[in-house]
């Protein structure tokens, strides 16, 4: 591959936020389980949601970790691949930035507490309460990271004038048109993620035969919660996708192949298309799209072909907008199952087949997660702003990033073997079993 | 003060703070690296590590913290030193990431793992000379500034007396200050053999740290000479950051007082970084940055220090939660809780 230092940027961008967001998703959402567990515990004073939280808390710290250092990672990488991006943006969206660190070190010292306090006031419910500054900081410092991306998406809070920038309000840069529903799409489809993978623990452990009682809690505790994120996630969605026929029509119209404006538009559901914009093979849904665009049979969505083509982003979105809908479907389909059973079926409701779709929701959602991720961000190439600047304009003209390309891969790598190596040693010989018993439950 | 002035004042100091506590973290990691080297782990681990755990991922916030800050503060400087510093700084983050995480995998999961320990240890020596690099940029000569952009010129960084100075005045400033500060916490701990392991460290290591600052003098003398001047002018500060010098190793000698020979040790680098600090006054990049050319708009500049002083309102309280429950408490220092 020729040297090419905007493609290189873009690619080791793309690796670093693709690896980083795993673990942040996790770090958002997982300390909402933490403290319903614990919570769970003392009110019932049962001790199996009290290990519950003991135990998630324990493997959070090796997420948490990974998640600090990839984050600082990009928080630098936004620096040194886009250096004219920032020298600009950053009169801009320096705000929200300086926030985020702001909620992120207010979550790091009361996760420093938490995590070495166990057992240490004599009032139980002390320690509890201290999970509240992470749950804010977590999930605050989540909002105002995507608060800065979705500037990116719809700037506004400035004017130009002869290549100034001036006028500038940060209030309204920082909550600008995409704000409401990228936030709340990032918040609960993290709080979904979480839910599914802690849930798919418990499966993975009713599916090796375990019968106690412990999994069936963490399966309840973790799978109803999913249910209400899964499809608060899918509302969101929706939203979004009238968000996006608003003010980013060129997203929407490329995610469903949709080139030409016309009223009771079908949504198209997987497919081919070919260069002349012939789509075979695709199921339609008539006037879907023009009811997700605008809640209405008859709304006009914009196609395609109203923007120069050098503004058009790539084709292949589609592909990542079914994929992260299917698997937002079923997500809740799962989760359904087996709410719908522990109310009428009890009986069925631990099916070794529905365990095994259990199992694997957790990395489903985090499949999703990231498809959904790298459709928002392709889908408004060329833009690294939209509208004002475009991305090759944003990169860096170092000549060494292919270099730093492969030192990265290399490091997540070993960040990904090195976790999965580490939490598969902390719990495999560690029952939770031999953990009650010996604490004398 | 200008806004100009303050943030770059509040800037300042966090990145003092990040010295102080990223010294700490980063010379203990080397100590415990190194005593399992020599067969003296069970002397020092237990009371590293008691400190460190709870406190290491607000370590890393203090650099976060300071990054993020220039960048909204100063944004030209994401333009300058983003262009130039693509391979030093990645060779720092990866270094970081490595650190950290295989710190977390260490405590947390495997017990006793020795490709972990190695790592943390070597990485901790490496990462302060990497990050230094753009203390040693700042001073200008390292940069081919064209219309096509910035570019670092390595080989005059790597062949210059100035930068290799720098790089050893702050291998030896981490392990002199995080040696006082780990004798201590020892003291605290009554663990008499870790504390006098560590007291023999800090006292190896200051004349060292001294003799690098004198040799750092030396080298920016050549290097630039303007700023050599403007600080002969702070002399007095010097002076007094010497003084702080030799009653932190008196007491640590004396086997006295190590509380206040640790405040010493952070009032003789105070002096001597702020004194530095105000000499490179104007300048964020010498000599083609200024803190006034390079300041953001007004109006942002406003809402960062509002939100600066929200934060702060927030963190200050938080911060002295985690230092009581864990550096002001006998019982836990002790390892009783």
């Amino acid at each position: 591959m020729e040297y090419d230092a905007v493609l290189y940027s873009r690619i080791l961008t793309e690796m670093t936020l693709g690896f980083h967001i795993l673990f942040a998703t996790i770090g958002v959402g997982v300390p909402v389980f933490i403290a319903l567990a614990q919570w769970m515990g003392l009110k019932h004073n049962d001790p199996h949601y009290l290990l519950l939280a003991r135990r998630w808390a324990r493997g959070f710290t090796i997420t948490v970790a990974v998640g600090v250092v990839t984050g600082t990672a990009i928080g630098l990488q936004l620096s040194l691949l886009w250096p004219s991006f920032m020298e600009t943006a950053g009169q801009l969206i320096s705000l929200p930035l300086f926030m985020e660190t702001f909620a992120f070190f207010f979550e790091a010292i009361f996760l420093g507490i938490y995590l070495y306090t166990w057992d240490r006031f004599k009032n139980p419910k002390i320690h509890l309460l201290l999970l509240i500054p992470v749950v804010i900081g977590s999930s605050m410092s989540a909002f105002f990271i995507t608060t800065v991306n979705a500037f990116m998406n719809t700037p506004q809070g400035f004017d130009i004038v002869n290549g100034a920038i001036v006028n500038i309000e940060p209030l309204k840069a920082m909550f600008n048109p995409a704000v409401p529903t990228k936030t709340a799409h990032v918040l609960v489809s993290a709080y979904m993620t979480s839910a599914f993978m802690l849930a798919s623990l418990a499966a993975y452990h009713l599916l090796r035969g375990r019968k106690h009682v412990y999994y069936r809690k963490a399966l309840r505790i973790t799978l109803i919660p999913a249910l209400v994120f899964s499809i608060a996630t899918a509302l969101v969605g929706d939203l979004s996708g009238k968000f996006l026929a608003e003010y980013q029509p060129e997203k929407l119209a490329a995610a469903e192949w949709h080139f030409e404006t016309e009223g009771e538009a079908p949504l198209l559901l997987f497919g081919m298309v070919d260069e002349n914009q012939n789509v075979s093979g695709a199921i339609k849904i008539p006037y879907a799209l023009s009811i997700l665009a605008g809640n209405m049979p008859s709304t006009e969505v914009i196609g395609l072909n109203e923007f120069p083509e050098d503004e058009r982003p790539p084709l292949y979105v589609h592909y990542l907008f079914d994929v992260m809908v299917t698997l937002g479907m079923l997500l809740i389909f799962i989760a359904l199952v087996y709410a719908v059973l522990s109310k009428w079926k009890p009986q069925h409701m631990y099916n070794k087949w529905l365990m095994r779709a259990v199992l694997i929701s957790g990395p489903l959602s985090l499949i999703a997660i990231e498809v959904g991720w790298i459709f928002a961000e392709v889908g408004r190439q060329p833009w690294i702003l939209r509208g004002y600047m475009k991305t090759i304009e944003g990169a860096t003209s170092s000549p060494h990033v292919g270099t730093m390309l492969i030192a990265f891969g290399i490091l997540y790598i070993l960040l990904g073997i090195g976790s999965i190596a580490v939490l598969r040693k902390m719990f495999k010989k560690n029952l939770p079993e031999d953990e009650l018993a010996a604490r004398g439950n | 003060m200008s806004l100009e002035l303050l943030g770059i004042s509040v800037l300042w100091i966090f990145l003092f703070g990040y010295l102080i506590v990223g010294s700490i973290d980063f010379g203990a990691g080397f100590f415990s690296t190194y005593s399992e080297w020599t067969g003296q782990k069970h002397i020092l681990h237990k009371i590293i590590q008691r400190y460190l755990s709870p406190v290491w991922e607000v370590t890393n916030v203090f650099l976060v913290f300071f990054f993020v800050g220039i960048v909204g503060f100063f944004p030209k400087t994401a333009y300058y030193f983003g262009s130039a510093l693509l391979v030093p700084v990645s060779i720092s983050i990866i270094l970081l990431a490595i650190r950290g995480s295989y710190y977390a995998f260490g405590t947390y999961g495997a017990k006793d793992n020795k490709l972990y320990s190695f790592l943390y240890g070597v990485t901790g020596v490496l990462i302060p000379a990497s990050l230094t690099t753009v203390l040693t940029i700042s001073e200008g000569g390292f940069l081919d500034i064209t219309d096509s952009g910035v570019h670092l010129n390595l080989g005059a960084l790597l062949s210059s007396p100035y930068s290799w100075s720098v790089v050893l005045l702050s291998l030896v400033s981490v392990l002199f200050i995080s040696a006082a500060f780990l004798t201590y916490y020892a003291h605290q701990a009554e663990d008499r053999k870790a504390e006098q392991l560590v007291r023999r460290y800090a006292l190896g290591w200051s004349v060292p740290s001294i003799a690098a600052a004198i040799l750092v003098f030396y080298a920016l003398r050549s290097h630039n000479p303007e700023h050599f001047a403007r600080m002969t002018d702070l002399s007095w500060m010097f002076v007094v950051s010497l003084v702080c010098f030799l009653l932190a190793i008196t007491l640590l000698y004396k086997r006295r007082s190590y509380g206040i020979a640790f405040s010493a040790v952070m009032m003789q680098y105070f002096l001597a970084f702020l004194a530095y600090g105000i000499s490179h006054y104007p300048y964020l990049l010498y000599p083609v940055l200024t803190i006034y050319d390079g300041f953001t708009n007004r109006t942002m500049a406003i809402y960062l220090v509002i939100a600066f002083i929200a934060g702060l309102l927030l963190l200050i309280p938080a911060l002295y939660l985690l230092l009581k429950l864990f550096l002001f408490n006998s019982k836990y220092v002790k390892g009783m809780k």
